[in-house]
């Protein structure tokens, strides 16, 4: 292992953590809701579909984020490398997983751990696991 | 209120996925490429929400209602299940593949790129594959 020094971000991403954290205790402390992206998007398609309007507001605020900072004069070019094959298996794969293990990266990986939950720390470490075991495969077996 | 605190959490979250670069799945797939160039990003973007997080949570324990007065709704099931293991493995599998999380799949969806569209439509479609068979469970059952 080497570490990619040009990439790496330590400042950006601390203060970005530090954001996606008061973003969590807001909706803790206001809606009384864990702040988990597929457990919120997953609610307004189960039925009964409960609490549209909330689920709605803060989906809407995650999508509108881009739309904000684009008027404020600030964009961001993204690198997805996978091709449409990939990405399509990948969002089936995430978005049954997510459901079945009743959370994601947000929900288990930041409001799970914050709030000391053993099924969160143990979908954590398998869904980590999980992704470095793929992208070895994918990289370095395979050479794709 | 509901709606409008729902709307700056979920801004907020949005702003800080972008600001740490979570929202880039090339990002992403550096700090799970392990065995290449490491990208140690990531940690830090975790470190990072969970100091936070914590001081939230141990607050919203305290408490049985919100500021606005609805119930704190904490998940209450401790057991590890195969269910979890399982669903997180293909999460982590998916995650790999692609770089996209749900989260950032959804920043980059409102930023406009085609395949976090596509992707979005294919996890969308996961999740309503998942309702279907939940929902015909206890039809099984009866049979």
């Amino acid at each position: 292992m080497s570490i990619d020094l040009v990439s790496f971000t330590p400042l950006l991403s601390l203060a970005g953590g530090l954001a996606i954290g008061v973003a969590a205790t807001v909706l803790i402390l206001f809606n009384g809701r864990i702040a988990g992206i597929s457990g919120i998007l997953g609610g307004l398609l189960a039925w009964p579909r409960n609490d549209v309007a909330w689920r709605t507001a803060f989906l809407a605020g995650l999508v509108g984020a881009p739309v904000v900072a684009g008027l404020a004069g600030q964009t961001m070019a993204l690198d997805i490398q996978a091709g449409w094959g990939e990405i399509l298996v990948a969002g089936l794969l995430v978005g049954m997983g997510t459901r079945y293990a009743s959370g994601c990266t947000s929900g288990h990986g930041v409001c799970g751990i914050s709030r000391g939950a053993v099924r969160s720390l143990v979908a954590t470490a398998t869904f980590m696991l999980a992704g470095f075991a793929t992208v070895f495969v994918q990289r370095h077996l395979t050479g794709g | 209120m509901i709606v409008v605190s729902a709307l700056i959490a979920g801004l907020l979250f949005g702003v800080g996925l972008m600001v740490s670069g979570m929202a880039n799945p090339a990002k992403i797939l550096g700090f799970l490429d392990l065995w290449g160039r490491w990208d140690p990003s990531l940690a830090f973007v975790m470190i990072g929400a969970i100091a936070v997080g914590s001081i939230g949570f141990a607050i919203a324990k305290r408490r049985k209602t919100s500021l606005l007065g609805l119930p704190i709704q904490l998940p209450a099931s401790s057991t590890v299940t195969l269910r979890l293991v399982l669903g997180s493995a293909a999460f982590g599998v998916g995650w790999g593949l692609a770089g996209f999380c749900p989260g950032p799949a959804l920043v980059a969806l409102g930023a406009g790129y085609a395949k976090a569209w596509g992707f979005v439509a294919a996890m969308l479609a996961g999740m309503v594959v998942f309702e279907v068979l939940e929902r015909a469970k206890p039809l099984w059952r009866r049979a």
